[in-house]
């Protein structure tokens, strides 16, 4: 613990220190003289390059992880590659000379390219950059014709040619990319002069207070979040300001000439004061705001990484973080700090040796009301110490201090725990990722996750995802899906084996979209493989659009089906309408029923010929007969109409359904007959049923006609004699309808006689048939005609208590008394009996 | 405003409230003064969601109905097409859009597809060449509308047609996706027990649903216990006896629908002195029936006989509470008697209203016709001569009364007898085609393949087995105080609720060898819930059973579940849920085939 300040420098106000992360395990024979490097931020992989070209000599990229493993070798076959990049999901960019950007992932496996532009060619690429922005993923080359262009996002790739530099011949002397403004602009410096170029102006600018004595700009630096600028000139000054160039932070001269290597802002969020890192061959120097300086010597070649929280710098042999001591553990660590976090970490230090001390240390925070401070400041410091032994120290003494408060909310302590596990663990060398707290917490887990991922580190990925307890949704199934996405790609595997692997896996995952994987594997060219895992989504409705795509539309049908949405096998349906000839179309259908039936009622409203046609495929002789019987309606024509009713009893006996046939038949010979007595008589006939066809010849006296009818119809007398009753009856012709009861037998007795004159009002006539009527229908007959005396006869004659009763129901206590008497007295000698 | 949704056993007014914010929120998306532009088939349904208040609320200044030509000039920025994922409505959506006025200042066009957009409406509207004309392209998922406290209904008039004559599942799909939501908003039912074809793809699809969804499981106690997925066709008997019960009977006689009655104005015209009923009102009277009007509550589920005593006895109370006013003396006293008085005179109001009712269903159901049709269903249901061609039937033919009694009638003696004899089917059918005209041959087609009318292939009928093991037949039927589900059709009690009766208890192994006889498979699933969800009943806690009945539901049978709820030692309450509400006469209206005819 007591070296815990051993690697600080004090610099002005604050300390700085240098911590070694990993011990390079890169075995180069050649340091990194004479190589492209590059490395992503928020510690992500390293690619380099030889850049000695010979014509024997085979070139290769390596990329490495951080703790330098080397993760592969891709040897290099394209052009002169001028500059190496990481794009924001780990892709390699390799920008050659010719303004051909080719994209890598990290396992070295080409994804894609694009060009900066066509005007490269003959100038090419004299000098390119890369950079990050909330846009994505930057590209800014300079052309040997000094122009500029530049892509903000690489994928929205849109290429902007900045205008020209005045004055400018050749390369420029140093020169960085800015984002201002939601718009990404470069900073070109050439001998003394200062340019902004945006994509429709150069502007000539002048940083504030910049010292007399320099004559040219020979590098400049952006900070990691663009707020900042650093300058660095001939004379050996370093002019720090806002980047915007409205304010001067410091100057500083550093008593070194010639033009640094590399140079980057050393700052982390609420720093102290603006620090820069500047880098020679073998010597590296701190500056800051005062004049003095902190200077390392280097070992070897190296190279700055510039992070949101400091610098790191990786040499042949080393990897170090240098960074500003962060606030909290300042506090704690400064030798005779007393703050309260100081003296919390001290008292936890006396309680382990069992020392009263511990009393005292803790007395005095608690007078001041500091205790909460306290623990929050050992928190805080735990998460900036890249020891664990620190770390655990730290975390303890907080958590002894934690024992003495009431009410202090336990998630900062817990959460801290939790990020620093995760911390550590990818920390480890065999993962390479040396994130610091204050990165991680920017970056969050989200992407740790796909970076873990896109390096298919899929076990730790879903480690960390259920040790934070991530939502599956976001974690364990995302994961699993990538893997799967991976393992489709693994040519050497057999389809089964992949299949089964993969369903093994996710099983029991939940919300996992089978098909996204299915869609890589089609991509990859596995047809087979796509449709085995689409048997594992339990969408069916996901499954359709992927399988039409691969043309496997039978399938996309079932499946459609099987989705029980008829929407979307209406939508395979008319594609496939589209896509294959008649024939097949309906095949594919009649082996469908659902689909078939579904395409049926899309036809009955839209086409009706295709509805035929889909009968006539089926021999659906029935269907066909509907079909035209339907039709015939729409008939103007009365010769149309029965052409299309014969078809009608054609299909209908080809369907062996001899009824419709036969009434079809009927309909035809009805219409013909009223056709001709329309014309005959000038009756309007046609179109009615021959019930009222019938009812209408009654009516005008067309008696003969009526029977003719009547006959050939073979109508039921039952019906023909109601018809007539009834007609007769409506035109009041009293003395037929007497003629027509007495000419044979009534098939429907008498009773509907006397209750059809009744409701005409005829109570005179209905009388007459009175007499007729069967005994089991007298009461009722005599009840129509009001007729209660005949009514109580009757059924006293038949002694039932039914209709006894009904006729009491309807007499009148008054006036009927004599009546209701002898009704009640038939009504108990009937229930005795 | 839908007080009476959260009165029953489950709250229903979650649903309906959902349904709203889901509407304001699309309104909201449209920014802007708006017109709605109605498929008219949605007005009704969406009543009972949203009234015109809330449209307007956000900034709904106009509606019109949907109509081929150019929508209406109004002053606004947005139109909004509500409509059903129809093709034809498409054409008529396109014309609009392609005929607005290029003088007037530009308006956005919008389409709001209920309840689901369709890809093929969507290609249709590409294929006329104005898909990209509409600034939002969405759905609104309303499949389950809750009509009542405990009635939820899609009011999907074609679904019967739909599932058993055109083999269209659509709705099927549409109830799965309801029964999803609903699941949602009410936690998952750990029961499904289903009898019919329909119900299986129902069930199955709601399975592999629930499969999709995993992972994002919802943790809500569930309120359902049971759900019970019922085809129509496995009880074709019910909807065509004429139902008994007062609500029943509105239905059946003037048709209820949205909730709404028209009834024919000359009872209800208010008779006051002086005026001497001068002018008579002719618009019908509009009436809204639910249990939020508490005497209706009463009586809506009482057979009709019981409905005269159950209203005379009201009319006492009524009377006797606005007697109260002699006994008031304090001012405290006249001061609540006062407060009292809304709450009086809307009931007072009520009674007079359905006294009115009552009258004019009495005239119907006093009349010699209605006995004799009911008469002769009665002897159906019993299996009196059902194998013999009826006279009823014959004379009622001859005399050409309306062709759906007829059709009913028919029907019914079909069902009632497991089909025809060939000679006594077709008897009927030359009947009806000589009677009614030939274009009917097409009804009577779609008839025999839903199964409503058939031949009689084997003499073996299961009817009579059916109507004794299920008890279908009560002689003794109460209508006054009943004890038994029969008093709803005055004896016979509706099949369809006697399953639901019996799977409650004594369960349906009991009666496998009938089930075995009605159509389609019965099954039972259950639905895993995250642990912790199990629900603990209290001692005495009754059981809530969902009973979906696909293919529609009449207001009998709804009396009669309710009558089951209400059972002190049922141990079930139930929530009934529909594609369509129906009564026979709608039933087999939607069935019919009607070629309209050119004139010759």
């Amino acid at each position: 613990m007591a070296f815990v300040t051993a690697n600080w420098n004090p610099l002005g106000e604050a300390f700085y220190r240098k911590t070694e992360l990993y011990e390079m395990g890169w075995n180069l024979k050649d340091g990194l003289r004479d190589c492209l490097l590059a490395a992503a931020p928020y510690g992500g992989p390293i690619g380099k390059s030889e850049l000695t070209i010979s014509l024997f000599k085979k070139i290769y990229i390596h990329i490495f992880i951080t703790s330098s493993c080397i993760f592969l070798s891709l040897q290099w076959k394209s052009g002169v590659v001028r500059q190496l990049g990481w794009t924001v999901c780990d892709d390699l960019l390799c920008i050659q000379e010719d303004g051909t950007v080719l994209i890598y992932d990290l396992f070295g496996s080409f994804k894609r390219h694009f060009s900066m532009g066509n005007e490269v060619g003959q100038s090419q690429v004299v000098e390119a950059k890369v950079f990050h922005s909330p846009y994505g993923t930057g590209v800014a080359i300079v052309t040997g014709a000094s122009r500029f262009t530049l892509a903000t996002n690489i994928d929205d790739l849109k290429l902007r040619r900045l205008p020209e530099v005045p004055g400018l011949q050749g390369a420029p002397t140093c020169w960085a990319v800015l984002t201002q403004d939601r718009q990404s602009k470069v900073l070109v410096a050439n001998g003394g002069d200062l340019f902004i170029l945006d994509y429709t102006a150069c502007t000539a600018v002048n940083p504030p207070g910049l010292s007399p004595q320099a004559s040219s700009i020979v590098h400049m630096c952006v900070s990691f979040s663009y707020k900042y600028l650093a300058l660095f000139t001939d004379s050996g000054h370093v002019w720090m300001g806002s980047a915007n160039l409205k304010e001067k932070l410091s100057e500083v001269e550093t008593k070194v000439r010639n033009p640094p290597k590399q140079m980057a802002w050393c700052r982390r969020p609420k720093s102290r004061q603006p620090s820069v890192v500047i880098m020679w061959d073998r010597h590296l120097l701190v500056v800051g705001e005062g004049k003095d300086t902190i200077s390392y010597h280097l070992e070897d070649d190296s190279i700055l990484v510039p992070e949101m929280d400091g610098v790191r710098i990786i040499n042949g042999t080393n990897h170090e973080l240098l960074q500003e001591v962060p606030a909290s553990c300042e506090e704690i660590f400064k030798i005779a700090s007393m703050a309260p976090g100081a003296l919390l970490l001290e008292a936890h230090k006396e309680y382990e040796k069992e020392s009263q001390k511990a009393d005292e240390y803790l007395r005095e925070i608690k007078e001041q009301g500091l205790l909460a401070e306290a623990v929050r400041q050992c928190v805080e410091a735990a998460g900036h110490e890249q020891e664990a032994e620190t770390q655990k120290t730290l975390l303890r003494a907080a958590s002894f201090g934690k024992c003495f408060l009431s009410n202090f909310p336990p998630e900062l302590f817990v959460i801290m725990c939790r990020d620093l596990r995760v911390l550590n663990a990818v920390r480890d060398y065999t993962v390479g990722i040396p994130l610091t707290h204050t990165q991680f917490k920017q970056m969050t887990v989200q992407v740790l996750i796909d970076r873990l991922v896109y390096r298919k580190l899929y076990p730790l990925a879903i480690e960390i995802c259920r040790y934070l307890k991530t939502p599956e949704y976001q974690g364990v199934s995302r994961v699993l899906k990538h893997w799967a996405c991976c393992k489709v790609q693994q040519k050497e595997e057999s389809d089964e084996v992949i299949a089964r692997t993969i369903s093994l896996k996710l099983g029991e995952a939940a919300g996992i979209s089978y098909s996204e994987i299915a869609t890589k594997a089609y991509e990859c060219g596995r047809t087979e493989l796509a449709i085995k895992l689409l048997e594992f989504e339990p969408r069916s409705g996901e499954q359709v659009p992927l399988l039409l795509k691969m043309k496997r539309s039978q399938l996309a049908l079932s499946k459609a089906i099987e989705s029980g949405d008829t929407d979307l096998v209406y939508t395979v349906v008319t594609y496939l309408k589209n896509e294959m000839n008649r024939g097949d179309f309906f095949m594919t259908l009649r082996n469908q029923p659902v689909a078939l039936s579904l395409y049926r009622q899309f036809c009955k409203h839209q086409e009706q010929d295709t509805l035929k046609d889909l009968f006539n495929q089926d021999d659906d002789h029935q269907e066909l007969g509907n079909f035209y019987v339907k039709a015939s309606y729409k008939e103007k024509r009365l010769e149309a109409r029965v052409a299309h009713l014969q078809s009608a009893v054609d299909e209908y006996n080809k369907a062996k359904n001899e009824f419709a046939a036969k009434t079809t038949e009927e309909e035809m010979r009805l219409l013909r007959f009223q056709k001709k007595l329309e014309e005959e008589k000038g009756e309007s006939l046609v179109g009615f049923s021959l019930h009222d066809t019938l009812r209408t010849l009654l009516a005008v006296g067309l008696h003969k006609h009526a029977e003719q009818l009547y006959k050939d119809f073979k109508v039921p007398d039952k019906r023909f004699w109601w018809l007539k009753l009834t007609a007769l009856a409506e035109k009041e012709d009293w003395e037929e309808l007497e003629k027509f009861a007495k000419s044979k037998k009534s098939p429907i007795g008498y009773l509907p006689f006397v209750e059809v004159c009744v409701k005409h009002h005829n109570k005179y006539e209905a009388k007459k048939y009175v007499s007729r009527v069967t005994p089991e229908q007298k009461v009722k007959a005599h009840l129509a005609v009001g007729d209660m005396e005949g009514a109580a006869d009757a059924a006293i004659e038949r002694r039932n208590e039914g209709e006894i009763s009904t006729i009491l129901s309807r007499c009148s206590p008054t006036t009927d008394r004599a009546l209701v008497e002898r009704l009640n007295r038939a009504k108990s000698t009937a229930a005795k009996k | 405003m839908a007080a009476h949704l959260s009165y029953g056993r489950v709250n229903l007014n979650i649903l309906r409230e959902a349904a709203r914010k889901e509407l304001r929120e699309f309104l909201d998306k449209c920014a802007g003064s708006k017109a709605i532009v109605w498929d008219e088939y949605l007005t009704g349904p969406f009543g009972l969601i949203a009234q015109y208040s809330l449209l307007k609320e956000h900034e709904v200044e106009k509606m019109f109905t949907l109509k081929a030509g150019r929508v209406p000039s109004a002053d606004v920025k947005n139109i909004i097409f509500f409509v059903r994922p129809r093709l034809e409505l498409m054409d008529i959506i396109a014309e609009n859009v392609m005929s607005e006025d290029k003088l007037q200042p530009p308006r956005e066009f919008h389409i709001l597809f209920v309840p689901r957009r369709s890809l093929l409406c969507e290609q249709r509207l590409k294929e006329q060449g104005v898909l990209n004309s509409f600034t939002n392209i969405d759905e609104y998922i309303l499949d389950l509308i809750p009509y009542d406290g405990d009635l939820l209904s899609m009011e999907s008039e074609s679904a019967f047609r739909e599932c058993y004559l055109e083999n269209d599942q659509t709705s099927l799909y549409h109830t799965a996706k309801g029964l999803m939501t609903l699941q949602a908003l009410y936690g998952t039912i750990p029961q499904i027990f289903g009898k019919g074809e329909c119900a299986r793809h129902v069930a199955n699809m709601m399975l592999r649903m629930k499969r999709e969804f995993a992972g994002s499981q919802n943790q809500i106690l569930p309120v359902f216990d049971t759900l019970l997925l019922l085809d129509r066709n496995v009880d074709l008997l019910t909807p065509l006896a004429t139902q008994l019960t007062y609500e029943g009977l509105i239905d059946e006689i003037y048709g209820i629908t949205n909730g709404y009655v028209k009834l024919p104005p000359e009872k209800f015209a208010q008779k006051k002195p002086g005026e001497g009923g001068k002018d008579l009102p002719t618009e019908p009277k509009k009436l809204q029936l639910n249990s939020a009007e508490e005497l209706y509550a009463e009586i809506r589920d009482k057979n009709f006989n019981a409905v005269g005593a159950a209203l005379s006895k009201k009319a006492k109370i009524i009377s006797a509470a606005f007697e109260e006013r002699h006994n008031a003396k304090t001012v405290g006293e006249i001061k609540q008697f006062v407060s009292q008085l809304p709450h009086m005179q809307a009931a007072r109001n009520s009674l007079a209203n359905h006294t009115s009712i009552a009258e004019l269903i009495k005239d119907i159901t006093t009349s010699e016709d209605f006995f004799e049709n009911l008469t002769v269903e009665q002897e159906f249901m019993t299996g009196v001569d059902t194998d013999k061609v009826n006279t009823y039937i014959e004379d009622s033919i001859a005399q050409k009364d309306p062709l759906i009694k007829i059709l009913r009638l028919v029907c019914m003696q079909s069902v009632c007898n497991n089909g025809l004899k060939q000679k006594v089917l077709d008897h009927y059918k030359r009947e009806i085609l000589q009677t009614y005209g030939y274009e009917h041959l097409l009804t009577l087609n779609n008839l025999e393949k839903v199964g409503l009318l058939k031949p009689q292939l084997t003499t073996r009928n299961n009817y009579p087995t059916i109507r004794k093991t299920l008890k279908l037949w009560m002689e003794d039927a109460n209508e006054q105080n009943p004890n038994d589900i029969s008093y709803v059709y005055s004896g016979y009690a509706p099949l369809s609720v006697r399953l639901t009766q019996l799977l409650a208890r004594p369960g349906w192994r009991s009666i496998e060898e009938v089930l075995k006889m009605l159509p389609g498979p019965h099954f039972e699933e259950r639905q895993q819930l995250p642990t912790g969800l199990h629900k603990k009943r209290q001692q005495g806690e009754n059981r809530t059973t969902l009973v979906f009945f696909l293919g529609g539901v009449t207001y009998a049978e709804i009396a009669a579940l309710r009558f089951l709820s209400q059972m002190e030692d049922g141990g079930t309450e139930y929530v009934i849920a529909t594609t369509k509400l129906l009564n026979g006469t709608s039933w087999i209206k939607s069935l019919m085939d009607r070629p309209e005819a050119q004139i010759l």
